[in-house]
C-alpha cells in the first residue's frame, strides 16, 4: 500500500498529517527554506476544509476516541434518558433517602423522588446551557480578538485592557456577582458564563490574528481595497480555525464545570427542576445515608468534563501536526 | 594527480518503507582542495545526496546501496560514535539558513569552542582560544571578547553565515559540504561568503561540495560541476568545459535560464515540472521536458558516457547536443520598450519613515506609459518600501508627492479611489504567503473581479459570464490551465503560485504592475519563465512595470531604465544598458562586481 492510499479518502497525503515516524514520505525532498522551484504538486485531489481535516486527524489519537465516546455517552443519556425514565422526576415514589430497591433502582432522594429518573432527566440543562454559553463566549471573544488583532494599536489596547479588567475576576466570582444581583435566570447564566469566557478566547484569537495578518495575502486584499471587516472574516478567520476549535473544546469543559457549580450553589436551575448540579446540592446532607443520589450525578459530570477534555487534547495534538503543513510558509 | 579524498560510488538513496528512489547511481570523486558544484532544481535530490556524504539522511530516507569512502574509510559502515567523531572533524557541513543553524541561546564563542572541545582539538584551553581567534580571522570577523560574547541574533545574516563557516572549518576538515549557504543573502554578502569559502578551501586544501540551484553562483567558485536531475547525475565535468560545451540538454536549459550581465539575452524557462521521487518517468527522466527527446529516451536510461577527460554525461544524443552553438551568448534581440512620452507615475521628493526611522530620502523617479523601470538595491536599501509607498501599502509616515497621471495619490490603498486601486497592482515577493491557503485559486482570482467590475443585480447572468470570460482570459495571459481553478495554493508549485499571484493582479486590469522581487523565492529556471512572462505581458497588453530586484543581471532582460538604491537614496538612475555598461556611482560598481554571473568565472584564475 502506498502512503497515499493510507490517507483518509479525499484528504491530503500522509505527509500533511502527522501520524508517525514515516509521516513525511511525500514531502518535497529539498528544504523549502530560501526558495522553491517547480516541482510537481503533491496531489491533485481537492483538499478538505481545514477544520474537517483537523477533526479527521484528531480521530487517529486514542485520547480523542475515548474522549468522544465518553462525551457521546453523556449526550445520549441527556437526550434520550427521559424516554427511559421509569417514573416522573417529580413524583414521590419512595421514602426520603430510601436505599435502592426494585421500585427505585438508585434509591430515593431527599424527599423520596426516584434518583434514576431525576438523573435521566437532569442532563439536558447542563449540556444545553454549557453549549450556549460557550458559543456565546466564542462569538464575543472571536469578534473582539479579531478586532483587537487587526485594528490599529489604539483600538487593540482599548479592547485588550478592557478585557483585562474582566480577566481580573475569577470566573466563578464574576458569574456569581451578576447572578446574585440580578437573580438566577437562565439567560443570565448563559450570558455571564459566556462573558466570562470572552477575554480568554479573545486573547487566543488576537494572538493567532497577529501572526496571520502579517502574511502577504492580507496585504494583497488590503491593496485591492477589500473592506477591513471582510478581510478579518474571510481572509484571517479561516486561517485560525484550528486554535479556535481547540479553544472551543477547552471553554466547553469550563462551562460545564461552572454551570454545574452554579446549580450546586443554588444560582442555576431552581427546584423542583432536575439538574445534576442541583441534585448534588439537594441531596448532600444525606451523602452517608444514600450516596447514589450524589455519586451518580457527580460521576456523570466528571465523565462529561473528562470526555470533552480528552477530545480537546486530541484536537490540539492534531493541530501541532497540521501546523507543520499550514503554518508560516 | 592529486590525492583522492572522497569517493562516492553507485550511491542509492530511497524512502525507507516505500523504497521510492530519491537518488540513484550517483558517482563522483573529490580530490584535495577541489570545489565541486552540485547543481539542480528543487526535488532533484541534490541536498539528499550532499548530506549523505556525512552519512546523514533526513527522516524517512535511507541509503539503499553504494559506498562512500572518505580518507580510505568506508563511511557507511561506521558506528554512531565513530560517525560523530568524523562529522565536524574530517567532514563538516554548512547549512542553508545560518539563522536556524546557530543555537540562539548560546553565545557564538561558546558554540565555536564546543566543536573544538568535542573533537579534542589541541591540547590546552589556550590552544583552543588561539584556534578560535585564528578561525575568526579566517572568516574576516573580529575575535574580540565582546564579539565572541554576542548571541547569533546580534549578528547580521552574512556574519552568521561566516560564523557557521568558521565552525565548519574549525577542525580543519578534509571535506566540507555547503548546502546553498548564500541563498537568502544579499549579493554583497554573498560575494563575501563566496570569497571566504574560496580562500578557506584553497588555504587548507579542503575539498568542498557546494549545493545550489544557481549555476551563476558556482561559476566563479567551482572547479568541477555536477548537474543533477531527478536523482541522477546527468552531467559532470570541469566547470569551463561544462559552460562552453554543455552536452546534456538539461544543462543547456539551465544555462539558458541564467541572465547575463554583459548583454541582453532572451531568458528561457524550462517547460514542465521537475518530477518528484516516485513520480519519475521511466527512461531518461528529462525526456518529457526535452527538445531533443527521441523514442529511445523514454524507453531506456542512457548510460554514462565519457565525453572528455573528466567529463561524463548521461544522454543518448550528447554528440548532437554538444555540437550546438554555445549557450552563453548574448542575443541582443533587444526590443525592450522605451515607453511613451509623458508620465504615468511620478515620485517627487519622497521621504518615508518606518516608525521613527527615516528610510527613504528625497526619492525622484518617473514611470512612463508602457515602460519598465527597475529598482535595484540590497535589502535595507528601501526599494521595497518605495514600491509599497506607490502601491499604497506603507503603513507609516510619508512626505512628498506620488502622483498617478498627474493626480496626487493617497497614502493608503484603502483611501484611494477604486479606479486607481485597480490601475496600480502589486505582486508580492513570496508566493507562499501571498495566496490565502484557505481559498481555492478560483476564489482568489474572483476577488479582484468582483471588486473591480460592476456587479449589476439586474443582469446577474450576463455579468457572471463577463467575469468568467475575464477569468479565462487572465489565466490564458499567465499560461495557467483552467484545471487549477479548483485547487488550493499548497497544491501548486512555487512557479504556478507566482503565476496565480500575477494573474490576480492582472484581473484588476491594471495599468501599472509593481513587482516586488517576484523571482527571489524561485529556482533560476522558474525565474526565467516568470521573467519571460513579464516581458510578454509588457509587450502584449502594454503594461507599465516597476520591477524591484536585487539581481542586476536580471534587469537587463526586462527593464529599460534602472534606479539603483542604497540606504534609502537613489544613487544612480538611467538607462539599464548604460548603467550596466558604464556605472557611475561607486555603489553600482560594487554591486556589479559582487553580482555572481557565469561570466565571472574568468576571474577565478
Amino acid at each position: 500500500m502506498s502512503p497515499d492510499e493510507l490517507a483518509p479518502a479525499g484528504g491530503p497525503p500522509l505527509s500533511d498529517l502527522a501520524l508517525g515516524p514515516d509521516a513525511d514520505l511525500n514531502e518535497p525532498l529539498e528544504p523549502q527554506l530560501g526558495r522553491s522551484g517547480d516541482m510537481a504538486p503533491a496531489t491533485a485531489k481537492r483538499r478538505r476544509r481545514e477544520w474537517v481535516q483537523l477533526l479527521a486527524d484528531a480521530l487517529h489519537y486514542r485520547r480523542t476516541q475515548i474522549g468522544l465516546v465518553l462525551f457521546l455517552f453523556i449526550v445520549v443519556i441527556a437526550a434520550f434518558g427521559p424516554l427511559f425514565a421509569p417514573h416522573s422526576p417529580y413524583a414521590f415514589v419512595t421514602t426520603p433517602y430510601a436505599h435502592p430497591s426494585a421500585r427505585a433502582v438508585l434509591g430515593g432522594d431527599v424527599i423520596g423522588r426516584d434518583v434514576l429518573s431525576r438523573v435521566l432527566y437532569g442532563g439536558r440543562s447542563v449540556l444545553i446551557l454549557a453549549f450556549l454559553a460557550t458559543a456565546l463566549g466564542m462569538a464575543m471573544g472571536v469578534s473582539l480578538g479579531l478586532a483587537a488583532g487587526y485594528a490599529r494599536a489604539a483600538v487593540d489596547d482599548a479592547i485588550m485592557r478592557l478585557l483585562d479588567v474582566l480577566l481580573a475576576f475569577p470566573q466563578i466570582v464574576f458569574v456569581l456577582l451578576l447572578v446574585s444581583v440580578l437573580g438566577p435566570r437562565l439567560w443570565l447564566i448563559v450570558l455571564t458564563v459566556g462573558l466570562s469566557h470572552a477575554p480568554r478566547i479573545a486573547r487566543v484569537t488576537r494572538g493567532a490574528t497577529l501572526e496571520v495578518k502579517e502574511r502577504d495575502f492580507v496585504k494583497a486584499a488590503e491593496s485591492l481595497g477589500v473592506s477591513r471587516v471582510k478581510i478579518a472574516f474571510t481572509e484571517i478567520l479561516p486561517n485560525i480555525t484550528s486554535p479556535l476549535l481547540v479553544e472551543f473544546g477547552l471553554r466547553l469543559t469550563y462551562s460545564i464545570g461552572l454551570i454545574a457549580a452554579l446549580s450546586f450553589m443554588g444560582f442555576g436551575m431552581q427546584p423542583p427542576a432536575c439538574d445534576w448540579g442541583l441534585m448534588i446540592n439537594e441531596n448532600r446532607i444525606g451523602i452517608l445515608v444514600q450516596p447514589y443520589s450524589i455519586f451518580v450525578p457527580v460521576a456523570l459530570i466528571a465523565i462529561l468534563t473528562i470526555g470533552v477534555n480528552l477530545a480537546t487534547d486530541g484536537l490540539s495534538h492534531a493541530m501541532i501536526g497540521l501546523e507543520r503543513d499550514t503554518g508560516a510558509a | 594527480m592529486s590525492h583522492i579524498i572522497l569517493t562516492v560510488k553507485d550511491l542509492e538513496i530511497a524512502l525507507d518503507p516505500s523504497g521510492v528512489e530519491i537518488d540513484h547511481e550517483v558517482n563522483f570523486e573529490l580530490v584535495e582542495g577541489e570545489v565541486l558544484g552540485l547543481v539542480g532544481e528543487s526535488a532533484s535530490g541534490k541536498t539528499t545526496a550532499a548530506t549523505s556524504l556525512l552519512n546523514f539522511q533526513r527522516r524517512g530516507a535511507a541509503i539503499a546501496g553504494g559506498t562512500i569512502t572518505i580518507d580510505d574509510r568506508d563511511l557507511l559502515s561506521l558506528g554512531s560514535s565513530q560517525l560523530r567523531q568524523l562529522r565536524g572533524g574530517v567532514i563538516s557541513y554548512v547549512p542553508q539558513d545560518p539563522g536556524s543553524a546557530l543555537n540562539p541561546a548560546l553565545r557564538i564563542g561558546l558554540q565555536l569552542r564546543e566543536i573544538l572541545d568535542v573533537h579534542g582539538f589541541g591540547s590546552s584551553s589556550a590552544e583552543r582560544d588561539e584556534r578560535i581567534a585564528e578561525m575568526m580571522a579566517e572568516v574576516v570577523l573580529p575575535s574580540t571578547k565582546e564579539f565572541l560574547r554576542r548571541y547569533p541574533h546580534q549578528l547580521s545574516g552574512g556574519q552568521q553565515q561566516r560564523v557557521a563557516l568558521a565552525m565548519a572549518f574549525a577542525c580543519r576538515p578534509k571535506v566540507i559540504v555547503l548546502d546553498e549557504p548564500t541563498t537568502g543573502l544579499d549579493v554583497t554578502t554573498q560575494a563575501h561568503v563566496l570569497d571566504t569559502i574560496r580562500d578557506l578551501t584553497r588555504r587548507h586544501k579542503a575539498a568542498a561540495v557546494y549545493v545550489t540551484h544557481d549555476l551563476a553562483v558556482v561559476a566563479s567558485l567551482a572547479d568541477r560541476i555536477a548537474v543533477m536531475y531527478a536523482g541522477r547525475l546527468v552531467e559532470i565535468g570541469p566547470a569551463d568545459e561544462l559552460f562552453d560545451g554543455a552536452s546534456h540538454p538539461y544543462t543547456r536549459r539551465l544555462l539558458h535560464a541564467i541572465p547575463l550581465l554583459s548583454g541582453r539575452r532572451t531568458l528561457e524557462g524550462i517547460p514542465g515540472f521537475a518530477p518528484r521521487p516516485g513520480h519519475r518517468p521511466p527512461g531518461c527522466a528529462f525526456a518529457p521536458r526535452c527538445a531533443y527527446a527521441v523514442e529511445q529516451c523514454s524507453a531506456e536510461m542512457p548510460p554514462e558516457v565519457m565525453v572528455g577527460d573528466l567529463h561524463r554525461v548521461r544522454c543518448w544524443r550528447h554528440d548532437e547536443v554538444r555540437a550546438q552553438a554555445p549557450v552563453l551568448e548574448v542575443d541582443d534581440t533587444g526590443g525592450l520598450q522605451q515607453g511613451d512620452d509623458g508620465a504615468l507615475i511620478t515620485v517627487r521628493n519622497l521621504n518615508a519613515w518606518y516608525g521613527s526611522r527615516k528610510i527613504l530620502h528625497d526619492i525622484d523617479i518617473t514611470l512612463r506609459p508602457h515602460h519598465c523601470l527597475a529598482l535595484v538595491g540590497e535589502s535595507g536599501s528601501g526599494k521595497t518600501t518605495l514600491a509599497r509607498c506607490i502601491a499604497g501599502l506603507h503603513p507609516f509616515k510619508i512626505e512628498g508627492g506620488i502622483a498617478f497621471r498627474g493626480e496626487p495619490l493617497a497614502r493608503l490603498a484603502r483611501t484611494r479611489t477604486r479606479a486607481i486601486r485597480g490601475a496600480i497592482q502589486y505582486v508580492f515577493q513570496n508566493p507562499y504567503s501571498s495566496l490565502n491557503p484557505r481559498k481555492t485559486i478560483a476564489q482568489i482570482l474572483m476577488q479582484p473581479l468582483t471588486l473591480f467590475f460592476e456587479f449589476n443585480t439586474f443582469e446577474q447572468t450576463s455579468n457572471r459570464d463577463e467575469r468568467e470570460k475575464r477569468l479565462a482570459k487572465v489565466l490564458e495571459l499567465v499560461s495557467l490551465d483552467e484545471s487549477l481553478l479548483g485547487r488550493y495554493p499548497d497544491q501548486l508549485s512555487g512557479g504556478e503560485r507566482q503565476r496565480v499571484a500575477i494573474a490576480r493582479a492582472l484581473a484588476a486590469d491594471p495599468t501599472v504592475l509593481v513587482c516586488d522581487e517576484v523571482t527571489s523565492w524561485l529556482d533560476v529556471s522558474v525565474q526565467a519563465s516568470i521573467v519571460e512572462l513579464l516581458v510578454r505581458l509588457q509587450r502584449e497588453i502594454g503594461l507599465s512595470m516597476l520591477f524591484v530586484t536585487h539581481n542586476l543581471a536580471l534587469i537587463r532582460s526586462l527593464a529599460y531604465d534602472v534606479a539603483v538604491m542604497n540606504e534609502g537614496r537613489i544613487v544612480e538612475y538611467g538607462r539599464t544598458d548604460d548603467v550596466l555598461a558604464n556605472p557611475q556611482a561607486d555603489y553600482t560598481k560594487k554591486l556589479l562586481a559582487d553580482t555572481p554571473t557565469v561570466e565571472s568565472r574568468a576571474l577565478k584564475a
